[in-house]
């Protein structure tokens, strides 16, 4: 169990607001910190890695305490047992990409960890190269990989994918998911992308000003009601068009466009570029193996 | 038969001066880019003085400082035997104090260039601050730390105010290169004035040369 109660007052440019969170995640899970940009997700995360420090509260993990102002309990970041991807990826320049995974391993720690992060990150073919000569997509797996090698309980993830193309995305989405499971990780991911939080997360805290507006499942977050006999998938408009047999809207979903019968009333307050769910009746599906 | 000895003296001047000013900046500078402490502009105008200052006043409060009546001149030779005015050890002293601005910011600008996620990555993958410095900092801004070496290589090279002030021109001593041109000068000796002179405007060029190619990235060399 991770619990989090914790203050602090944020100043930005504009306003001065108080983040002021409260709420318990249980091992294991996977959570989306979602909201507009400005209302203090990116403090979350760095408060959680102990880079910044709540005025007042508590963070336990399990049973013990990583924060308490009473107390004046303040675990440093290198003692927390934490792995971070940074927005900006923050690899190493000085290093070369096999450099920056063993920069990360601890004393004594043997190099097992490496090859086999290696192996799954699919990196064998970059080692020797700089950071800086790597493609986005690439420094994102990097990064993924050097938060990994310590073996940490929780992976912090500052909107590891924001500056990807949606078929590198949902490529490394997958990646995500898989180390998630293959260590155990309470993972924390920021991210403003509703797709990435369906297709990831357990939980959802959604933040407004400071505060925790609502959590819970995705589903019971974004759609109105769960309907499991309902077959559906959430995509982006990209046009919708008039065909003789009426309005035809292309929807894209994950890296693949789907095309869409709809009508007038459908697309009233629709535009491109709106998120969207499409739904249908599982009357009669087929399941065809690949 | 030209005097090698005040070249030979301004290079051991320079490289002693820059060695130390690197050890002693470091901190300085680290701390000065991170602080928001209300004294900070206090302590970048100290050390930005010897930029404005004629070196002649520098070197003439330095001098009451060294001097045996001084109560700084009197604690230094009391308690370390040290003889800073008039001597090589007052001269190094000087340099470090003339030269601070050279290698101080320098430094201080490549610490606050230098992403702050790249330390915190460092942090949060369990490594101290010491080891972050040595391993991921210093090494992320060897331009920053060339521009200082050389600037204050060159700048100690390049000193008289302050030398004339506290050293004087004692053979072996304190006769520095720039002083031996000023004193072949008043001797009518120009041949050797223009050796001594031309050694100088050579080694510096070069010097700065070397620091702008690297700058510019003209030549692939120093990657």
């Amino acid at each position: 169990m991770i619990k989090v109660n914790i203050n602090k007052q944020l100043v930005s440019a504009d306003s001065t607001f108080n983040l002021s969170l409260d709420f318990s995640v249980s091992k294991g899970s996977f959570v989306t910190i979602y909201g507009k940009s400005g209302v203090g997700k990116t403090t979350l995360l760095r408060i959680l890695a102990g880079l910044e420090k709540p005025e007042t509260g508590t963070i336990q993990v399990g049973n013990n305490f990583w924060f308490e102002s009473k107390s004046k309990t303040d675990i440093k970041p290198q003692q927390r047992k934490i792995g971070m991807v940074f927005q900006d990826f923050a690899l190493f320049p000085n290093l070369t990409i096999f450099d920056n995974l063993k920069y990360a391993l601890s004393k004594n720690q043997s190099n097992e960890i490496i090859t086999e992060l290696i192996d799954t990150m699919s990196l064998s073919n970059l080692l020797k190269r700089k950071p800086n000569t790597l493609s986005g997509g690439q420094k994102q797996r990097v990064a993924l990989a050097r938060a990994l090698v310590q073996q940490p309980e929780i992976l912090l993830l500052d909107e590891p994918l924001s500056a990807l193309d949606n078929e590198m995305r949902a490529y490394l989405q997958d990646f995500i998911i898989k180390m998630h499971k293959q260590y155990n990780l309470t993972t924390f991911m920021v991210s403003h992308d509703v797709s990435e939080v369906f297709k990831l997360s357990d939980i959802v805290l959604k933040l407004e000003n400071g505060k925790i507006l609502t959590s819970g499942t995705p589903e019971s977050l974004f759609l109105e009601h769960t309907i499991s006999e309902k077959f559906k998938v959430i995509g982006t408009v990209l046009s919708i068009k008039k065909t003789n047999a009426g309005l035809m809207v292309n929807v894209m979903y994950g890296s693949s466009v789907i095309q869409i019968n709809s009508n007038e009333k459908e697309t009233k307050n629709l535009n491109s570029g709106d998120k969207v769910m499409i739904e249908s009746q599982l009357i009669n599906p087929r399941i065809i193996k690949i | 038969m030209l005097d090698w000895s005040p070249i030979i003296l301004t290079l051991e001047l320079a490289v002693i001066t820059t060695v130390i000013l690197f050890i002693v900046s470091i901190p300085l500078a680290l701390w000065l880019s991170m602080t928001t402490s209300k004294i900070k502009s206090i302590l970048e105008a100290i050390v930005s003085l010897p930029l404005v200052l004629p070196p002649t006043v520098l070197g003439f409060y330095l001098l009451l400082a060294f001097s045996p009546e001084s109560h700084v001149g009197s604690f230094l030779e009391n308690t370390f035997g040290l003889q800073l005015a008039f001597s090589f050890t007052g001269l190094v002293v000087g340099s470090v104090i003339y030269s601070l601005p050279f290698m101080v910011h320098p430094l201080q600008s490549g610490f606050s260039s230098l992403p702050s996620s790249l330390t915190e990555a460092s942090y949060v993958l369990g490594k101290s601050k010491i080891q972050t410095l040595f391993r991921i900092v210093l090494p992320n801004m060897k331009q920053s730390l060339l521009t200082g070496f050389v600037l204050t290589f060159a700048h100690t090279i390049g000193e008289f105010g302050v030398v004339l002030m506290i050293g004087g021109n004692i053979p072996n001593q304190t006769k520095l290169v720039s002083i031996a041109v000023y004193d072949e000068v008043e001797s009518l000796n120009y041949d050797t004035a223009h050796i001594y002179s031309g050694i100088l405007l050579v080694v510096t060029f070069i010097i700065l040369i070397f620091v702008f190619i690297r700058k510019n990235n003209t030549f692939n060399w120093f990657k």
